[in-house]
C-alpha cells in the first residue's frame, strides 16, 4: 500500500486516475441515490449498455470516444424515457431490447475496425489508468451540470419519484422531469464507463446508495453519504489493485460490492436483534 | 346555492361494458358528500374523471366552474392507497410540503410562506410532532392524517377523499372523520367509502353507486333504505362477477 502513495505522490497517471475516481464519485452519489429509491436501474443499465453502440461507432470513425459516448447515452436515455412513458406494460421488453442491440452495433463497429481490438475490454471493463487528462475536465463538467440541475430542481426531482400521480394532480411537468432525470443518469453513466466500464456501471451507480440508504432516511443525506463511499471506494479500489496489478475497475466494483454485502449483514442482524 | 361539481348524463367505459352509465350529481358548496357502492361499482372511476384524469366517454364533467383538469389546482385529493414504496427516504413534513409545488415557482425550493401553511396543515391534523419521521416508521392512521395534511397545504376548495380508512382501524376510521367534520366549514368534501353506515353519521349526503347514481340526502335515510339501497347493489355485483367469469 506505501508503494501506492508513493507512486501517487509521483506518478502523473495516477493523480489523474485518483482524481478521476472522485469526479465520478459525485455523479455516482448523486444521481444513483434517484436511481436506487426511483427503482430504475434497469433503465440505467439500458443506457449504459446502449452506449456501446456509440462508442463502438466513433472507434469505427476514428472519433472520440468520451463525446460519442455522451451522444449515445443522451440517445440511449431519451428513447428508453420515452418508451417507459408511453408503453408501460411493454417497456421492460423494449429497454432488454435496446441493451443487447446496442451492444450488438457497438460490437460489430469494433471488430470491422482494423487493428487490435484491445479498446473493446477497456470500454467494457474501464481503465481508470488510462484516462486523457483532458477527460478529467469534461468530468469535471458533466458533474457540475448534474450538481446544478439537482439544486434547482430538487424538490421537483423528489415528488415525481416519491408521487408520481400527486405530482401530476399539482400541474407538475412530470414527463420533463422524468426525461430531465434520466438525462442525468445518462452524463452519470459516461462519467462512470470512464471508471468502470459500462458493465460495471450499474453497481458503482447502484451499491453506494443502497448502502447509504440502509442507514439514512431522508434522500439529500444519502446523496452526501454516497459520494463519500463512492470515493472511498474507487480510491481504495485503486490502491488495493495497484501493487498486485489487479484491474482497478474490478477491484473498485469488488470493495464496493463487499461493503455492500457486509453492511446488508450487519443491518439485517441489528434488525432482527432489536424484534 | 352553487354547485361546484356538476357531472351531466357522464358515461365511461374502459373499453370494454360501461363503468359508469348517465351519471347525473350537483354537489353544492358546503356539502360534505358521502359516495358509496360495492367495489367495481365505478367510484374509483369517477373520482378520476373528476380529477381529470380521465375523460368521460359522453357526457359533461364540470368542477368549480371549468373543465376538471382546470379546476385540479384548487382540488386537494386524498388517494385511497399510497402509491409509494414504504421505505421511500423522506418524512412527513417533506409530503406534506409537496402539497406546495403547484404554488411554487418552477425553480428552486420552498419559500417560508409554504412552510408556514405546510405547517398549519400538520398542527390541524395532528401529526405536526411526526414532521421530522420517515415516512416508513408511521401507522397506517398516520399515514392517513399526513396524506390529508399534504391534501390541505394544497388550500382546496374541494376535498376528495378515496376510501381513506381502507386500511386502518375503527378508532383511526373516527379521528379521521372528526377530522373532517371539523374541516367541513371551511370546503366541500367528497369523500368515497363503502361503510353507509358509518359515514351516515358524518356527512350531509350520500350517494349511492354502482354503475348509476342514486341520491339520498341524510335526513331520509332510515335503516329500511340502507338495506334496500345496498341489497341491490349486492345482487348486481354477483350478476357482473357470473358475466365476467
Amino acid at each position: 500500500m506505501s508503494a501506492f502513495f508513493h507512486a501517487l505522490a509521483s506518478q502523473d497517471f495516477l493523480q489523474i486516475a485518483f482524481i478521476g475516481g472522485l469526479l465520478a464519485s459525485i455523479a455516482c452519489g448523486v444521481m444513483g441515490s434517484y436511481v436506487v429509491v426511483k427503482r430504475m436501474s434497469f433503465l440505467a443499465g439500458g443506457i449504459a449498455h446502449a452506449v456501446l453502440g456509440g462508442m463502438g461507432v466513433a472507434y469505427f470513425f476514428g472519433k472520440s470516444p468520451i463525446s460519442s459516448a455522451i451522444v449515445a447515452a443522451l440517445v440511449a436515455a431519451w428513447v428508453i424515457g420515452w418508451v417507459s412513458l408511453r408503453w408501460r406494460q411493454t417497456a421492460d421488453t423494449i429497454i432488454a431490447a435496446l441493451w443487447s442491440v446496442g451492444m450488438a452495433v457497438g460490437v460489430i463497429f469494433i471488430s470491422m475496425t482494423p487493428g487490435y481490438n484491445v479498446d473493446l475490454m477497456s470500454y467494457l471493463f474501464g481503465n481508470i489508468l488510462m484516462i486523457p487528462r483532458t477527460d478529467l475536465y469534461i468530468m469535471a463538467t458533466l458533474d457540475g451540470l448534474i450538481m446544478l440541475a439537482v439544486l434547482m430542481f430538487y424538490q421537483q426531482f423528489l415528488t415525481v419519484c416519491f408521487d408520481e400521480e400527486f405530482a401530476r394532480l399539482r400541474g407538475l411537468p412530470v414527463d420533463f422531469f422524468y426525461l430531465l432525470l434520466l438525462t442525468l443518469v445518462a452524463l452519470t453513466v459516461v462519467v462512470l464507463i470512464q471508471v468502470v466500464g459500462l458493465i460495471l456501471v450499474i453497481a458503482l451507480l447502484t451499491l453506494p446508495a443502497a448502502i447509504a440508504a440502509q442507514y439514512l432516511r431522508r434522500l439529500a443525506p444519502i446523496m452526501i453519504l454516497a459520494t463519500i463511499l463512492g470515493m472511498l471506494f474507487t480510491s481504495g479500489g485503486l490502491a488495493l489493485s495497484y501493487t498486485p496489478d489487479l484491474p482497478a475497475g474490478a477491484t473498485i466494483i469488488l470493495v464496493a460490492g463487499t461493503t455492500y454485502l457486509v453492511s446488508l449483514l450487519v443491518t439485517g442482524f441489528a434488525q432482527r436483534r432489536r424484534c | 346555492m352553487n354547485p361546484i361539481v356538476i357531472l351531466k348524463s357522464v358515461s365511461f367505459s374502459y373499453g370494454g361494458p360501461p363503468v359508469l352509465e348517465e351519471v347525473n350529481l350537483a354537489v353544492e358548496e358546503g356539502e360534505f358528500l358521502g359516495l358509496v357502492g360495492p367495489n367495481g361499482s365505478g367510484k374509483s372511476t369517477l373520482l378520476k374523471i373528476l380529477l381529470g384524469l380521465l375523460e368521460p366517454s359522453s357526457g359533461q364533467a364540470e368542477v368549480l366552474g371549468g373543465t376538471p383538469a382546470q379546476a385540479r389546482g384548487a382540488i386537494g385529493y386524498v388517494p385511497q392507497f399510497a402509491a409509494f414504496p414504504h421505505d421511500f427516504p423522506i418524512s412527513a413534513g417533506e409530503v406534506v410540503l409537496q402539497g406546495r409545488l403547484g404554488h411554487v415557482r418552477l425553480l428552486g425550493g420552498y419559500r417560508a410562506e409554504d412552510r408556514e401553511i405546510a405547517k398549519q396543515a400538520l398542527l390541524e391534523t395532528y401529526v405536526w410532532d411526526l414532521k421530522d419521521q420517515p415516512i416508513g416508521s408511521l401507522s397506517g392512521g398516520q399515514l392517513q392524517r399526513v396524506l390529508l395534511a399534504r391534501a390541505l397545504a394544497t388550500q382546496p376548495k374541494l376535498l376528495i377523499l378515496d376510501e381513506p380508512t381502507a386500511s386502518i382501524d375503527p378508532r383511526a376510521e373516527e379521528d379521521i372523520f372528526d377530522l373532517l367534520k371539523k374541516l367541513k366549514s371551511r370546503m366541500t368534501i367528497l369523500v368515497v367509502s363503502h361503510d353507509i353506515g358509518f359515514i351516515s353519521q358524518y356527512v350531509t349526503r350520500i350517494a349511492c353507486l354502482n354503475r348509476k347514481l342514486v341520491c339520498h340526502t341524510t335526513s331520509a335515510l332510515t335503516g329500511e333504505m340502507i338495506q334496500q339501497l345496498y341489497g341491490s347493489p349486492v345482487h348486481m355485483i354477483r350478476h357482473t362477477h357470473e358475466v365476467k367469469g
